[in-house]
């Protein structure tokens, strides 16, 4: 009789243990806080792109999961400050492989990861995430490019101040509200 | 015994100097420089400003090294770019002496003070020397804390140039090559210290036909191309060697794609061709790949008239058993000047073989007869060894005979200028006015003094035969003893013409040269499509020669036709008149023929016409099959260049569903029953090599009289007339940056006959014939009294098509 509660000591002690299984999909448990999930190309304050399609996170890419073309701004449609934005971006997400260096690479800080891990899919297609899925969305102030610069004359007033010029002009300053 | 002697140090060669650099020694010829000496040594000394094929300028200080001589060492590190090689010296580069290093360091600090954080926008990020060389031989981080120089950007200087001003370093390579290789100084520095800039004269855009290379050697991202401005980066790109399909000049070209499209074109690196300059349309005119009449499918004319797509058996069907139908009442074989040599060689021997015919002429432009016995007794079978670009500088002079060098064969005017400037050669041009190209292959350059410029030899269109059978004694001195004479494809249009340049050649010893405005020109020339020629030369009137290629071909003796065939115009007054069947067109524009009319009548009313072509066309709208064909970058193939040297290149691109002429016809000739064994280009070249040139001694050139010019009227001028090279060209299409930099069209005449027609400079004349007028501004230019001159096919000024007359003819002018 012994032998039989000894064979069982193990699941009778772990019953009086903390669960650690995580009840998924019911609870949607977060990700630690830099957890390399679901990319986002951010905006500048007044909706404008980011990113200027520069290529080089791309370039950075060790699984060649980025793709990106360039694209000349014109004065009747503008979707960054200056003269270059990103026509084309998409991300494969077969092949990412999370590792982060894209967003060490972007330049304009318009790369970010997000923590959004559900990516999963039954084809191919649907896992190559094109610019419009990408996008951050457009918080309250933005507007959707294109349109043009909001914020000042030129691409060094968004780089050099833009945080302020956005906070002087409240209509477009989503980012502060979001931190109070 | 003998004590053996201390080892001696090799002597150093007649002509060098020994010196030791980094340590090492080395001997170097006299009068090198310093940077080359060491690049030969393997130590790379940054560097901007320096290029092989400029002076020297010393502009930017970046290749300083510390030179010691005579064993004293120089107070301050020097510009090893400017500064030649000497006996003795000692140098020591950046890896060996600390002064140098931080030499360098101190100018690439001072380079990067007002250079832009432009990299991840700049089109240059990825492949650029200050990118590089800052990365390697620079500071690792900056010191410099102040606002930097910003300029408003980018300033186009032209359609297809842009300039970031705030990204130059000064180097000026640009305006060096502007005024040294293309003698078109349009672009400068302004300004003085800090705001030293580069720039254009306001109301002069940089309109240049070789702007582009100042694009490619920029060694910053200051000059751009508009075209593939922000298009992509340079580790996306696949580069694949090519040769131009633009002009005959054989200039090596780098193709890069990106995705199977090509988003650029840089010149290759070839000392014996083209050195590293092409000009504008060989560089940007390639988007004729992707226009919207690219023809991708074959296509048949149905039962209601339509042209519907269709597959390629059932197309290739139709062709062949029209074809067939016709083989009795004869085919016609017409081609254009867009051929590779193995395409060409198919159809010559399509043409032989599949037709039974000799009517088969590449020439689709005006020609002549006279200009076939010249092309067989002098042009066909030469090759570099007879005369090629470096006889061409070498020359003491060198006469061009209907050939604007600049606007035909720009590559050639290059050469012409370089000789000129480098080794005062003597460059005459038997023309009509001093156009850009005879001013600046001038010996006395820069002089505005008509009277100090003697290169320009004027006659009025249709006496140049004349002319040249009387050049003044100076010029028949000067070609006397290894003078070259070049004549282009426009000689056919002044009877005589070639004549007169064989006997002047003759007379002269001058090497004689054909450059024609067309790639594909020489190489069909040589494959035998041509009336009379068959491949390599051959006579097809020879029966030594035609029992050759029956062997070879593995026909029974006697099958080759034995009468010289038609040319382009007979083929197609046969085919107005019925007396020819049906045709087999690939690549010609009836517009580009001497009379239009009569060409389109040939082709509307022959009873069967098989098309081979790119693009939507006059031809294939009239055509009952249309097969598509590939382009350069989706075809493998070469080029007969005007020297005569075969130029290969391979296919930039997947052949996308596309095929080469050769295999077409190919096709087609197994669908009527005849094996040509052409698949591919790989198996025509080989071929054609087999049957290599035939040994019969070359025939008797022509000896034409010289004809006389015709006399204008009251009322009237004779017309002079040729093609610029950015213009209405077919490949030319859907560039609107290229097309932006093209020479404006205007009306030429000199200022007396001007006044008695009643023209004034600026004011709108109008030159008309019985078919149609011109109507564009006047331009005054010292061409001869009574001459007016038109380009050939720019905008509005469409003289074939749209006068029915052409060089040499009379023509009315009106205010
Ligand atoms: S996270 Fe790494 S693998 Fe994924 S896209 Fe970025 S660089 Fe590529
Ligand atoms: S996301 Fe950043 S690195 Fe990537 S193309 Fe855009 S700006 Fe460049
Ligand atoms: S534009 Fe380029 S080539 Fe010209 S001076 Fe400036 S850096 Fe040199
Ligand atoms: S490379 Fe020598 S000074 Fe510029």
């Amino acid at each position: 009789m012994f032998e039989f509660f000894k064979g069982f000591g193990v699941t009778f002690s772990t019953m009086f243990k903390k669960v650690v299984t995580e009840e998924y999909p019911e609870n949607f448990p977060p990700a630690a806080p830099r957890y390399h999930g679901r990319h986002q190309l951010n905006r500048h304050p007044d909706g404008l792109e980011k990113c200027v399609g520069c290529e080089l996170c791309a370039w950075a890419c060790p699984a060649d999961a980025i793709y990106v073309e360039g694209g000349d701004n014109t004065e009747e449609a503008r979707f960054s400050p200056g003269e270059r934005f990103g026509a084309i971006y998409q991300i494969n997400y077969l092949r990412c492989i999370g590792c982060g260096l894209c967003i060490e690479a972007c330049p304009t800080r318009s790369l970010t990861m997000t923590n959004f891990y559900e990516m999963a899919d039954d084809n191919r297609q649907d896992l190559i995430y094109t610019k419009e899925q990408l996008l951050a969305p457009l918080l309250p102030g933005m507007e959707q490019p294109p349109h043009p610069m909001r914020l000042g004359e030129s691409e060094q007033d968004y780089y050099v101040q833009g945080p302020t010029l956005a906070r002087a002009n409240p209509k477009t300053d989503p980012v502060g509200e979001q931190v109070k | 015994m003998t004590i053996a002697p201390e080892e001696k140090k090799a002597l150093v060669p007649d002509g060098y100097v020994r010196l030791t650099i980094d340590g090492r020694e080395v001997d170097a010829p006299k009068g090198e420089l310093l940077i080359r000496t060491c690049e030969r040594l393997g130590i790379i000394v940054p560097r901007f400003c320096d290029h092989p094929l400029l002076d020297p300028a010393g502009a930017c200080r970046q290749c300083l090294v510390e030179v010691e001589m005579g064993g004293r060492p120089m107070p301050k590190p020097q510009a090893s770019c400017t500064m030649t090689v000497a006996d003795g010296m000692v140098v020591k580069t950046q890896h060996t002496s600390p002064v140098a290093d931080k030499a360098q360091q101190g100018v690439m600090e001072l380079l990067l003070i007002n250079h832009p954080l432009d990299c991840p926008i700049c089109d240059k990020g990825g492949e650029c020397p200050l990118q590089n060389q800052a990365m390697a031989h620079g500071r690792t981080d900056s010191r410099f804390v102040d606002v930097k120089r910003t300029f408003p950007k980018p300033l186009p200087i032209s359609t297809q140039v842009l300039l970031d001003r705030e990204r130059c370093v000064l180097c000026q390579r640009c305006t060096r090559f502007s005024e040294q290789i293309a003698g078109d100084p349009f672009i400068d520095l302004l300004e003085r210290g800090a705001h030293q800039q580069i720039g254009v004269a306001q109301d002069k855009p940089f309109q240049s036909y070789f702007s582009g290379n100042t694009i490619q050697i920029c060694p910053v991202g200051a000059l751009t191309s508009a075209q593939y401005r922000f298009r992509s980066r340079p580790f996306d790109l696949v580069s694949t060697m090519g040769v131009d399909e633009h002009t005959a000049s054989g200039a090596a070209l780098r193709i890069d794609t990106r995705r199977g499209v090509v988003l650029r074109r840089l010149s290759g690196n070839d000392p014996e061709v083209n050195e590293e300059w092409i000009d504008d349309k060989s560089r940007f005119a390639f988007r004729y790949l992707t226009s919207k009449g690219r023809i991708t499918r074959p296509m048949v004319r149905g039962a209601d008239g339509q042209l519907a797509e269709t597959s390629w058996t059932e197309a290739l069907r139709v062709a062949a058993e029209g074809l067939l139908a016709a083989r009795a009442g004869g085919i016609g074989v017409l081609t254009g000047g867009r051929l590779t040599v193995e395409d060409a060689y198919a159809y010559a021997k399509f043409a032989r073989v599949a037709a039974g015919t000799n009517d088969v002429d590449f020439r689709a432009r005006p020609h002549s007869d006279e200009e076939l016995d010249f092309l067989a007794s002098h042009v066909v079978g030469t090759g570099p060894e007879h005369l090629s670009y470096s006889r061409l500088e070498a020359a003491p002079a060198v006469l061009c005979v209907a050939l604007e060098p600049e606007e035909e064969a720009p590559v050639v005017f290059l050469r012409l200028r370089k000789a000129a400037l480098k080794t005062a050669q003597k460059v005459f041009h038997l023309g009509q006015w001093s156009t850009p190209a005879v001013l600046r292959t001038a010996v006395e350059l820069g002089s505005a003094e008509p009277a100090a410029r003697d290169n320009l030899i004027p006659a009025v269109p249709g006496a140049e035969a004349a002319v040249l059978a009387d050049l003044p004694a100076h010029v028949v001195e000067a070609l006397t003893g290894g003078g070259v004479i070049l004549v282009g494809e426009r000689a056919a249009e002044v009877p005589g013409l070639y004549s007169a340049v064989a006997a002047l050649g003759a007379r002269t010893g001058a090497a004689v040269g054909w450059v024609p405005r067309r790639a594909g020109d020489r190489g069909a020339l040589d494959a035998g499509a041509v009336p009379n020629l068959l491949p390599g030369g051959r006579l097809v009137t020879d029966a030594a020669a035609r029992a050759e290629v029956e062997s070879a071909w593995g026909l029974a003796e006697g099958t080759l036709p034995t009468a010289r065939g038609r040319d382009t115009d007979e083929i197609l007054a046969a085919a107005a008149m019925g007396d020819i069947a049906a045709l087999v067109v690939g690549g010609l524009d009836p517009n580009d023929l001497a009379d239009p009319a009569a060409a389109l009548a040939g082709l509307r009313e022959i009873g069967f016409l098989v098309s081979l072509e790119l693009h939507t066309s006059a031809v294939t709208e009239l055509a009952d099959v249309v097969l598509p064909v590939a382009p350069d970058a989706h075809r493998s193939g070469s080029y007969l260049n005007w020297e005569g040297r075969r130029r290969e290149f391979g296919a930039a691109l997947e052949a996308g569903g596309v095929l080469p002429d050769c295999r077409v016809l190919d096709t087609l000739a197994v669908e009527m029953d005849v094996d040509l064994f052409t698949q591919t280009p790989a198996a025509a070249a080989g071929e054609l090599a087999r049957l290599g040139s035939g040994n019969a001694a070359a025939p008797a050139a022509p000896a034409l009289a010289p004809s006389e010019p015709l006399r204008p009227g009251f009322g009237q001028a004779v017309l002079a007339s040729w093609r610029q090279l950015i213009d209405d060209a077919s490949l030319a299409i859907d560039e609107p940056a290229l097309a932006g930099t093209a020479r404006p069209a205007v009306v030429r005449i000199n200022a007396a006959t001007a006044e008695r027609l009643g023209l004034a400079e600026g004011a709108d004349a109008t030159v008309r014939t019985e078919r149609g007028s011109i109507t564009l501004p006047v331009a005054l230019a010292d061409l001869p009294d009574g001459v007016v001159w038109l380009p050939g096919k720019s905008g509005e000024s469409q003289v074939r098509t749209v006068l029915g007359a052409g060089h040499g003819d009379l023509v009315g002018v009106t205010a």
